[in-house]
């Protein structure tokens, strides 16, 4: 590495004074406290407040208003070009750590599923060193996946159960599996696959687009991203319409539901985040943002969406097919 | 020259008093125990000794370690004029002491292997106990073959007044049960562990037995002693407000004197099958109704029924009104609250004896009374 | 805009809306040390109820909350603060960088600590009390049988990992980035690289232990089974997704000790740190380990023995990185010229407790002992002495270090050895008896004993009420340097420290480093 003297030295901007970081934890806490008095007063009291709720849509309004302006703000010092190229490097590095960040908040309901699947059912079922014996509580559970009948329900419901009643977890009648499926052009996972594969595959030539300083071209295949991402989004909603609907399967249909609505929703809502973070890119390169050489929002977003698609192809490999 | 011998006196002063002191407590008897007991099993002194092995292995490094430091804080200060060193790096020493505590290690995994493999080894058992961990009691039974099936609950003997310090505190004070466990010498028993609402763990030093009662799943773990006597031990994992009040005792007897008790136990419970088919007076459930509240319900609804951790039971809409509903909570309880179901607690007879006491006592004028065989239709729904 | 040679703003707006690092630092200091002082108050109600048998003053429920409370106040608001605010006051200055990589991220990341930990508390006066699960918080106490505030409890949960990861990402990107040219990655102050590998693991677990409390969420209030066998979760599930967050938890609270270590000692020994590249490889392999030997907290939930065995060989393997950690620092003692000024002392004592602590977590990893060890108040004396002797001494010695380059004021020398020596000796007479009921047969958390674990209770009472005392006198030595102290304008406060952080003016200015320094290529790391 060689030394620049300090008259080469580019100045990193250090940011005067900013107010965004306590408004926007004003607005953080209003909302965890409203989310969490929503919750209790379903659970434990009679009937959800609607001064929780008030609490809870206030908080994620202010939440929201102040996101919006910190990141006008930065976007209006990139453009008022006080931002040295060391700067954009720790933006990036920013970028990439927090996608590793959710890539292990995935890993844990990862995790969980490998576990229940791999361990838990088989011992549950009085199979496998760890599980012999746990025939005399569940006797008559056969463990299958996508579980047919909970262990609950195989010992004849929540009052039978040989542990105190914690509710009640009736399996799905049918499950999004494949093996279900009435024909495999009716599988909407199916089509969100292809769906979601091929906004990836838009969103780079968006980039490629960008790259060249072909706006049009970039402008053109982000559009159509978004769009793709938006599709994902209905056609995920109406799947999960079928579920409750049709299907019989619920967040209580045990652990095939948990896992099932826990690993498809997170999913879902990080598709809904990439989708926005890629909406407002599209705008602000309608609004002339963007250049060949300086679109880090157009390329965070991205790599954010490249991974919301990564960790789709898993879904569908460990969720759905498998 | 002084100074500093002050100064070192100062830095040996810490852990010193802490020895002295240790010693001169231990030395009280067995009051103070220092040490982690041999127990009684072989497993468990297989556990002891593996224990000194590392215990002996790490306080060796530990004085090389500390001998070496204390010996630069004596000889190396600044004070006596010493000059430091320029060294900073020394490959070979480095990979020196990577290597050597790497084989102390594989050292003690040896022992560690075959004693947990030891611990392991839950076949060949002669009988079983299931052990189930109640919020804030154990219940043991006895899975047999042939002949009755025996269970019972195990509760905390001590009264409250000696735990509120109004009264003198007792020899076994917080290890004592209403009723323990009893097990044969000399037999290999396993138990099987598993709990009814949160995690509990079974734990008793001297038969170094500790295992996690999981809801939902069952553990195994045995034991095998020729040592008779009374073996004390507590739950030994966090399962809500009563955690340290839930002891385990264990009692060990002769084969013989085993095999009676347990011939005792059975006639109790077919004397209670018995009782199942029978029909009570009023008097007669009322009599008993108290006697099993007391036990099991007065903790939480309070002597009087004017409630506590419960609701009330004097004037309760539920003691009150139609029986099925009254029954319907005693046998299932209310989910999500501290009113457990007591239907796989009691018998059917207690149940109803309960029932007609609640409903019949505190002001509660209900007249009605409930019978074992009404218990057991409701049960089967 | 972008011009700072200036001062602070004035008033509370200076605290409110910063972007400094030296004061969001402080901020970050001040806090923990407050969260200090609410566990050690829990810890203090807790030794209360148990100086006798029987129950005294609290009743059971309300012992459950103290020793759940005390937990997780002084492991997320005491001792993850003071390691980031020594992070954000001295990283920087050790790179040679102007600032943290990004300063308004960095002040909300402070900023979301307070109110959280101020909803955990009031929890204190919701129905149903506070949480009362323990610190690991273990379904189904947590979920099924856990009182309203849970809920709170979980998305406080969340806030706290938010502000780690935060604090994190804005920690590695400082450290990549903005290190002053010629400052290369085997340059670095050791502090900087255990920070940079504690910042790594923080990013890895952190959304793991989210990922769990959600699903404590979802089952709580959405009708989940992730913890229930009745619906085919498992309660053990819970234990595994929380160890794994759990275990890395405990390295990245010594980490950082080790990083402040290893600059006191050789400042004191006047003698460069021993075997530098071998202390960050040791460091490195130390959290790569972390990663695979959680479940030797889970050695009696009934794993199949295959996975028992694994966990056990891992865990025993920590030892060598660990041992050749402080093989180092006793070689950079050897043959120095050893003074013995409050920093050193503490760092000292760290040496010799924090190795006591590092062997019984051996003995604790050997599963078959640890069917006895498990659960006991063996576990207790372990983890507060890697915990307490190991991260609040070195952190208390990376104040009494760094105080005069903070405010450019000596603190008294005499004091601070005072309180040394009274935390040292009231230290050792709270945990060190507490080894002995463990093994006796004590469990842990419980809030009456048997009569046979009487005297030894009533010793470790005393000893933390000793410690806690000792407590004050530090308190009141830093306000009085802060306020009155004996005016140091050296920029070397102590002659043989090393470092960039000694070459800039004392106090340091509010702005250092605004064009990088040079770094003399010949110049070995400091
Ligand atoms: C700062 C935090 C910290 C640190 C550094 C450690 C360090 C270690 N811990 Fe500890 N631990 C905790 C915090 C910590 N722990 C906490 C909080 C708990 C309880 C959580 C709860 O349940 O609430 C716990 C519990 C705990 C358990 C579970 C006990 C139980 O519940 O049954 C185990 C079991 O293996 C364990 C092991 C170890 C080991 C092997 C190390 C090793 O890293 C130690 C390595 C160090 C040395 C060994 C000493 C120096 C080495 C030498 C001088 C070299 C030569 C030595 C030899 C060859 C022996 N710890
Ligand atoms: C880094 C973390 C940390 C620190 C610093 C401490 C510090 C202390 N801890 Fe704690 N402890 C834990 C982490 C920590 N602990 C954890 C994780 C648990 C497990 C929780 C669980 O089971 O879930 C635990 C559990 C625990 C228990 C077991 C409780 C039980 O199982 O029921 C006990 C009992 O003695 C205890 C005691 C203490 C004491 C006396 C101190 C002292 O060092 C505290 C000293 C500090 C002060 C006292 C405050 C400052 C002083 C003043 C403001 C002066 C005023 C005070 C006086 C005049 C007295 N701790
Ligand atoms: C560990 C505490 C506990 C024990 C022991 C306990 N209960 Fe309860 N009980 C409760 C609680 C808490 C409630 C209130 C439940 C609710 O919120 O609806 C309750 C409610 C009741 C009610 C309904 C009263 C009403 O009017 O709401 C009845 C009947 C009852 N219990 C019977 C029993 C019987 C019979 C026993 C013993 C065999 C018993 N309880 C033991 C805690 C307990
Ligand atoms: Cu049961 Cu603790
Ligand atoms: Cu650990």
């Amino acid at each position: 590495m060689s030394n620049p003297t300090s008259t080469e030295y580019e100045k990193y901007y250090v940011p005067e004074q900013s107010k965004m970081a306590v408004m926007a934890t004003i607005g953080l806490i209003l909302s965890i406290f409203g989310a969490a008095s929503v919750m209790n007063d379903k659970t434990f009291g009679d009937g959800i407040t609607s001064g929780s709720w008030t609490i809870l849509i206030v908080g994620l309004f202010w939440f929201m208003a102040v996101l919006f302006a910190w990141f006008r703000q930065a976007i209006r010092e990139n453009i008022a070009g006080m931002n040295s190229a060391q700067l954009k490097k720790s933006y990036v590095l920013g970028m990439f750590w927090f996608i590793f960040s959710e890539v292990m908040f995935f890993f844990a309901f990862f995790g969980a599923l490998f576990y229940v699947r791999t361990l838990v059912g088989p011992w549950l079922a009085g199979e496998g060193e760890g599980g012999r014996m746990n025939g005399l509580l569940w006797e008559g559970f056969e463990y299958n996946w996508p579980m047919a009948l909970t262990p609950q329900e195989a010992v004849g419901g929540a009052a039978s159960q040989p542990i105190a009643n914690n509710g009640s977890f009736t399996s799905a009648e049918t499950t999004m599996a494949f093996s279900d499926a009435a024909a495999w052009y009716k599988w909407l996972p199916l089509w969100n696959t292809i769906i979601l594969l091929s906004s990836s595959f838009t969103c780079h030539l968006a980039h490629m687009g960008i790259l060249d300083g072909n706006k049009k071209k970039f402008n053109l295949w982000l559009g159509i991203t978004v769009a793709l991402g938006f599709i994902f989004i209905c056609v995920q909603f109406y799947e999960y319409y079928e579920a409750y609907a049709h299907f019989g399967l619920t967040l209580n249909s045990g652990i095939y539901g948990s896992t099932f609505f826990m690993l498809t929703g997170f999913h879902g809502f990080h598709v809904f985040m990439g989708m926005t973070m890629l909406a407002i890119q599209l705008m602000r390169s309608l609004k002339g943002h963007f250049t060949a050489d300086d679109h880090f929002g157009f390329e965070a977003s991205s790599w954010y969406w490249h991974f919301v698609d990564v960790v789709w192809v898993f879904l569908f490999l460990f969720v759905y097919i498998l | 020259m002084c100074f500093e011998a002050k100064r070192l006196f100062r830095l040996a002063l810490g852990p010193v008093l802490m020895l002295v002191s240790a010693v001169a407590l231990a030395a009280g008897g067995e009051v103070n125990q220092v040490n982690m007991s041999p127990g009684v099993t072989e497993v468990s002194q297989e556990i002891y000794s593996l224990h000194m092995i590392i215990l002996g292995i790490c306080t060796i490094i530990g004085i090389g370690v500390f001998g070496v430091m204390f010996y630069s804080i004596y000889a190396h200060r600044k004070s006596r004029g010493h000059e430091p060193a320029t060294f900073h790096e020394s490959t070979k020493v480095e990979i020196a002491w990577t290597i050597i505590p790497f084989f102390i290690l594989i050292g003690m995994a040896f022992p560690a292997t075959s004693t947990l493999l030891d611990i392991y080894d839950n076949d060949d058992a002669e009988m079983d106990v299931l052990i189930t961990g109640y919020q804030w009691k154990w219940k043991y039974e006895y899975l047999n073959e042939q002949g009755e099936n025996v269970s019972f609950f195990s509760n905390l003997r001590t009264s409250q007044s000696e735990i509120y310090n109004t009264e003198q505190k007792g020899e076994h004070y917080l290890l004592e049960v209403d009723e323990p466990l009893v097990l044969p010498a000399d037999t290999k028993v396993r138990f099987l562990v598993t709990a009814n609402d949160v995690i509990h763990s079974w734990w008793v030093p001297e038969l170094a037995v500790k295992k996690d009662a999981i809801p939902g799943f069952i553990n195994e773990a045995w034991t095998r002693t020729t040592v008779e006597g009374v073996y004390r031990g507590q739950c030994a994992e966090l399962c809500g407000k009563d955690h340290g009040f839930m002891p385990i005792v264990v009692n060990v007897v002769s084969k013989d004197e085993y095999n009676e008790w347990l011939g005792t136990k059975q006639s109790e419970a077919a004397q209670i099958k018995e009782l199942m088919a029978q029909t009570f007076t009023l008097d007669e459930l009322m009599e008993r109704g108290k006697a099993v509240y007391d036990r099991n319900c007065l903790a939480c609804h309070g002597a009087g029924g004017e409630g506590g951790v419960g609701t009330a039971i004097a004037g309760s809409a539920i003691a009150t009104g139609e029986l099925g509903g009254h029954l319907d909570i005693g046998v299932n309880g209310v989910p999500g609250t501290a009113m457990q179901a007591f239907g796989g607690q009691l018998n059917d007879v207690d149940m109803a004896a309960v029932i007609t006491y609640q409903r019949n006592a505190f002001g509660n004028n209900m007249g009605d009374m409930v019978q074992p065989i009404d218990v057991f239709n409701f049960k089967k729904g | 805009m972008g011009d700072h040679h200036h001062g602070p703003a004035k008033g509370i707006s200076r605290w409110l809306f910063t972007t400094n690092h030296k004061d969001i630092g402080t901020m970050y200091l001040w806090f923990s040390f407050a969260m200090f002082i609410l566990g050690g108050a829990f810890a203090m109600i807790i030794r209360a109820e148990l100086f006798q048998p029987g129950m005294q003053l609290v009743d059971p429920a309300f012992f459950n909350q103290m020793t759940t409370l005390h937990g997780l106040v002084m492991v997320f608001g005491a001792i993850m603060p003071s390691f980031v605010g020594l992070a954000n006051w001295m990283i920087p200055m050790m790179i040679g960088a102007p600032d943290m990589a990004l300063p308004r991220m960095n002040n909300w990341s402070f900023w979301i600590l307070p109110p959280a930990f101020l909803l955990l508390a009031s929890t204190l006066f919701m129905e149903g009390g506070a949480p009362a699960f323990g610190w690991t918080f273990y379904a189904p106490l947590s979920t099924t049988y856990a009182p309203p505030s849970v809920t709170i409890f979980i998305f406080c949960i969340h806030v706290l990992g938010l502000s780690s990861i935060m604090g994190s990402i804005n920690i590695i990107a400082t450290v990549m980035n903005m290190r002053a040219p010629g400052m290369t990655y085997m340059k670095m102050p050791l502090f900087v690289w255990t920070w940079l590998i504690t910042a790594f693991l923080l990013v890895a677990v952190m959304p793991v232990l989210a990922g769990a409390v959600t699903m404590m969420l979802m089952d709580i209030h959405f009708g989940t089974s992730f913890f229930s066998a009745a619906g085919g979760g498992d309660p053990v599930l819970f234990q595994h997704i929380f160890w794994f967050f759990g275990h890395p938890e405990v390295y990245i609270i010594i980490l950082p000790a080790f990083g402040v270590v290893s600059q006191i000692i050789p400042a004191f020994s006047r003698k460069p740190l021993f075997g530098y590249d071998s202390m960050v490889y040791a460091t490195a392999s130390i959290a790569f380990l972390s990663f695979i030997v959680w479940a030797h907290h889970m050695y009696t939930v009934g794993m199949p023995i295959a996975g028992e065995l694994f966990f056990m060989y891992a865990t025993m393997l920590i030892a060598v990185p660990t041992g050749v950690k402080v093989f180092n620092w006793i070689s950079t003692m050897w043959r120095g010229a050893l003074t013995f000024e409050t920093p050193m002392l503490f760092c000292m004592g760290f040496l010799v407790l924090f190795t006591i602590g590092g062997f019984t977590g051996l003995m604790l990893s050997i599963a078959p002992s640890d069917f006895q060890y498990h659960d006991s108040y063996f576990v207790v004396a372990h983890f507060h002495y890697v915990m307490v002797a190991g991260a609040v001494f070195s952190m208390t010695a990376a104040v009494y270090y760094w105080l005069p380059k903070w405010c450019g004021r000596m603190y008294n020398e005499t004091m601070g050895k005072t309180h040394f020596w009274i935390s040292f000796i009231g230290f050792n007479l709270t945990f060190f008896p507490q080894h002995f009921v463990g093994l006796a047969g004590m469990p842990r958390r419980i809030p009456d004993y048997a009569l046979q674990f009487a005297d030894f209770n009533m010793m470790s009472s005393i000893g933390a009420f000793i410690y806690g005392a000792s407590q004050i006198l530090f308190l009141y030595n830093v306000i009085a340097t802060i306020v009155s102290g004996k005016p140091t304008s050296e920029e070397k406060v102590w002659d043989g420290a090393e470092g960039l952080e000694w070459t800039v003016p004392t106090p340091a200015p509010y702005h250092t480093f605004e064009t990088p320094p040079k770094i003399d290529p010949a110049h070995a790391h400091s």
